[in-house]
């Protein structure tokens, strides 16, 4: 055990040193970094808990996607049967199917075939499979279209891809360091922003669907009627967005969508020095806005957000140039807002926060400190007991431990890995149990030595028979931190990390450099009896 | 220089009969723990709970908990707790899940911040919605299970059923304890708890494992010492490595339970009670002598034959059981030691 190889030795001793450097990077400034090659650049990522930020789970909203999906299968239906001129009745959403009555029961056959094209392949995974969106059954003349579990999921799976891109798209314009935005599950999204002062922004940012309108307001009929109860079928009531709430009855039929704004920027009135938003149409929404502002010239429109109605200003003029703008008590900081929020695009279903976690920058750095202080007093401490315990052999495990601990940094720059104040704990731990690997192995060569062999004998047989123990003791250990990764979340897993990482390096520098420290002083100095 | 020695060389304690002591008052503090948990429950943070947890830290001064108290309580978001965290500026205050769902926990928030105003910093904001809770509740206690049942497999590859038996009822009794301890304390049970509980279920077996390598090595080395004779030997002769280990454990959480923060102190807290408390008693009083009791080396009186005793190494036999003759009938007296006081070369200078 004790014998290396010159070629073994210097193996051993060019692995450690590598691993090493790999955590150079983490002790130089960020201006010797920016000028080093890429791959030497790799350090060790601060949690958030750490540097400070927000940690936010986003989840969309299955039953507003599923209602959407009914909504727009009853319109579709109403469509197809206008345009074929068929006649129907009671077309109604009910559960998680449309129903229709067809008027003409020699009609029938014809609403069948015009009502099947609505209903496509599923795509995506589910692709292949023969399910279609839609399921239609008739019952006499009852037509019952009915919107299928994968469908729903199909849907929801669709809205993550792009509630994701315009998230990315609405949480860059915070100009924050490199935020984290992945799917999580089927209906999840995750939203990590480090380095943020204040979340309520970013939440109200991710809050919002950012769904613009422009519709007529219906003046043929009354408001007070409405907020009694009876409002018109065609209409919506809706409320204004400033206090006081102020309530306006407004046509269901769009005129104009935000899907079909091309730019929006915040800025200031020429006359009045508010702050406003001017916006651009594309060319089929600057089309369909000029037709509706010639047809209702005198009348008032409004521009309504997420089922609020913004303003309500009367089109005194038909607007033709495509772009405009919206003013309504805004402060700068609204404008600027509802500028990123129209640019970034509508989310195609409200986004519900189910988990927050945010870490200011005061905290993170309390945090860093009290990590830095207890790992130094740890360390420390460690160091004392086992120079105390072993002297010479003592300072050979204190070294393997440092070693050992530049390995972990090491591996953790390598990575690109998260720490965690709970992560430091976890290597604060393995300088606890790591030494714990040079106990066995010397307290085995003290055994060896009360046993009768000579010094170098007793060193050999401490070290071959200690090897297996720490072997097996260290893969219990790491399947408890491999499950801890696997459930773990932040900084739970940024301990697992550490640990996990901890237990390799561990069982290296046992099985390698405390052999090799040994091996070397032993051939130095031919002791003739162990100093343990 | 004279080195520190904590424990003497050959101890030669009687650990096995302790076993008499050590199994029912094991028992009672299980069932201790298990009662407790139901009856007195443990404090479950917001993890696990959902609900609001906010981090304030007033930005002149000391804090005014019995302002802010009545402040929030005025706000009428059910049952909120508020207490001294860290430094006397720092108040640590907790809001119940809100009943109507994951939006209405931010708008609690929203409510909080505007009634404390500016006089605060918000040091750290933790929403958990219902749903997540009960995620993340049913996520931990699946990982426990798991660690348990792959470790259970690993042991059972290495050693024999028996070893792998034992070494999960000590631990789980490692765990039910430190169960218990987090009922007393009413320390929050959180994610973190779970990190600590699986961290002390893998240091504790790392230490029964310790021991198991040992009991094993002696096993195969020695067919005719009586089982408790031999598992005392055992405990003996590592006796010295678990005390110096679990003393360098017990350093580095010491300095982490000092130094590191309020935000890791019940995390600390607990892995000190697990891991020394529990899991050195555990591995010495319970994983060795249950051993006996789970049919290790049952038969191996019987084990006579030269060839057998031949097969295992016989250079591995350290001399201080060299001289011992193994042909002494088995059941001489438990209490017999064997060890022999032969001259040991001192490994001082």
């Amino acid at each position: 055990m004790l014998y290396f190889t010159r070629w073994k030795a210097a193996a051993v001793v060019i692995t450690a040193l590598v691993v090493c450097m790999f955590a150079v990077p983490n002790f130089l400034p960020e201006s010797v970094l920016a000028s080093m090659p890429k791959w030497a650049q790799r350090h060790i990522v601060l949690g958030l808990d750490l540097q400070g930020g927000s940690h936010i789970l986003l989840e969309v909203d299955t039953n507003a996607v599923k209602k959407d999906k009914l909504e727009a299968t009853r319109d579709d239906v109403r469509r197809v049967l206008r345009d074929a001129r068929i006649g129907y009745v009671g077309l109604v959403v009910r559960g998680n199917s449309v129903e229709v009555r067809i008027r003409e029961d020699a009609r029938l056959e014809q609403a069948l075939t015009k009502l099947r094209e609505l209903s496509v392949p599923l795509g995506g995974i589910l692709g292949g499979t023969g399910q279609r969106s839609l399921d239609i059954t008739s019952d006499g003349n009852l037509i019952r279209l009915t919107v299928g579990p994968d469908a729903i999921l199909e849907r929801v799976r669709q809205s993550v891809e792009q509630s994701i891109q315009i998230i990315e798209r609405r949480v860059n314009e915070l100009g924050t360091v490199e935020p984290l935005i992945q799917r999580q599950g089927t209906d999840r999204i995750l939203v990590q922003v480090p380095g943020l002062q204040d979340p309520t922004r970013l939440k109200e940012l991710l809050g919002k669907t950012a769904k613009l309108d422009f519709r007529m307001v219906d003046t043929g009929n009354s408001v007070e009627e409405a907020t009694k109860g009876r409002v018109p079928p065609e209409d919506d009531l809706l409320y204004s967005a400033s206090a006081p709430k102020q309530p306006y009855l407004i046509e269901k039929r769009v005129v104009v969508s935000g899907a079909d704004l091309t730019d929006a920027q915040p800025g200031f009135d020429q006359r009045t020095s508010e702050p406003i938003v001017s916006f651009r149409f594309n060319n089929s929404g600057s089309i369909k806005f000029a037709r509706a502002t010639q047809e209702n010239v005198g009348k008032p429109f409004a521009i309504v957000l997420d089922n609020e109605v913004i303003s309500a200003p009367v089109i005194r003029e038909p607007i033709t140039g495509g772009s405009g703008q919206i003013s309504g008590s805004f402060t700068v900081q609204s404008a600027n807002d509802l500028a990123i929020l129209l640019r970034a695009g509508a989310l195609p279903a409200p986004l519900t926060i189910i988990e927050e976690r945010t870490v200011g920058p005061g905290l993170g750095a309390d945090s860093i400190s009290k990590g830095k202080i207890s790992s130094y007093v740890g360390a420390a401490m460690v160091i004392i007991f086992m120079l105390v315990t072993y002297g010479l052999f003592g300072l050979f495990a204190n070294i393997a431990v440092t070693i050992n601990v530049a390995m972990i940094f090491g591996i953790l720059s390598l990575l690109g890995a998260t720490l965690t104040l709970p992560g430091i704990a976890g290597i604060v731990l393995t300088v606890g149990i790591a030494v714990d690997s040079n106990v066995l192995i010397y307290e085995r060569i003290r055994e060896e030595v009360r046993g009768g062999r000579s010094a170098i004998n007793a060193i050999d047989a401490g070290f071959s028979r200690a090897l297996s123990t720490i072997l097996d003791s260290n893969i219990t250990t790491f399947i408890a931190a491999a499950v801890l990764f696997y459930i773990g979340t932040g900084p739970v897993r940024g301990f697992a990390v550490t640990l996990g990482i901890g237990i390799v390096t561990t069982v290296f520098t046992a099985f390698t450099v405390t052999r090799l420290i040994v091996a070397s002083w032993v051939r130095w100095r031919r002791p003739q009896h162990v100093p343990i | 220089m004279r080195l520190l020695r904590i424990v003497p060389d050959d101890t030669k304690f009687d650990f096995m009969r302790f076993r008499r002591i050590s199994f029912p008052l094991s028992a009672v503090l299980s069932i201790l723990a298990i009662s407790l948990y139901f009856f007195h429950g443990l404090n479950f943070g917001i993890d696990f709970k959902g609900g609001t947890l906010m981090e304030v830290r007033a930005t002149s001064g000391a804090a005014d908990l019995a302002k802010m108290r009545s402040t929030i309580a005025g706000l009428g978001l059910g049952e909120a707790q508020l207490q001294q965290f860290g430094g006397p500026s720092e108040v640590l205050i907790r809001l119940a899940e809100q009943p109507g769902g994951d939006a209405a926990q931010q708008q609690a928030v929203t409510k909080v911040k505007a009634a404390l105003g500016t006089g605060v910093e918000y040091r750290r904001v933790e929403v958990v919605g219902p749903r997540v809770s009960g995620e993340l509740l049913s996520y931990g206690v699946v990982g426990l299970m798991l660690a348990i049942l792959s470790i259970l497999v690993y042991l059972w590859f290495r050693f024999e059923w028996q070893f792998a038996l034992g070494a999960m009822i000590a631990n789980v009794h490692d765990l039910v304890l430190t169960i218990g301890f987090m009922s007393i304390t009413q320390i929050d049970f959180d994610l973190t708890s779970i990190a600590a509980l699986l961290t002390i279920l893998g240091y504790s077996l790392n230490d029964t494992v310790v021991i198991y390598d040992r009991i094993r090595e002696m096993l195969r080395r020695y067919k005719k010492m009586p089982m408790a004779d031999m598992l005392n030997a055992s405990v003996n002769s590592t006796l010295s490595r678990s005390v110096i280990t679990h003393v360098t454990v017990s350093l580095a959480l010491l300095a982490l339970l000092l130094f590191g923060g309020a935000a890791i102190h019940s995390f600390t807290a607990t892995m000190m009670f697990g891991v020394v408390l529990v899991g050195t008693y555990t591995s010495v009083f319970i994983a060795a002598p249950i051993l006996i009791y789970l049919g290790v080396g049952t038969g191996r009186d019987a084990l006579t034959s030269p060839a057998s005793a031949a097969s295992s190494d016989p250079d591995a036999i350290p001399a201080k059981f060299a001289d011992e003759t193994p042909a002494e009938p088995a059941e001489k007296a438990p209490a017999k030691k064997p060890v022999a006081k032969a001259s040991k070369p001192k490994g001082r200078r």
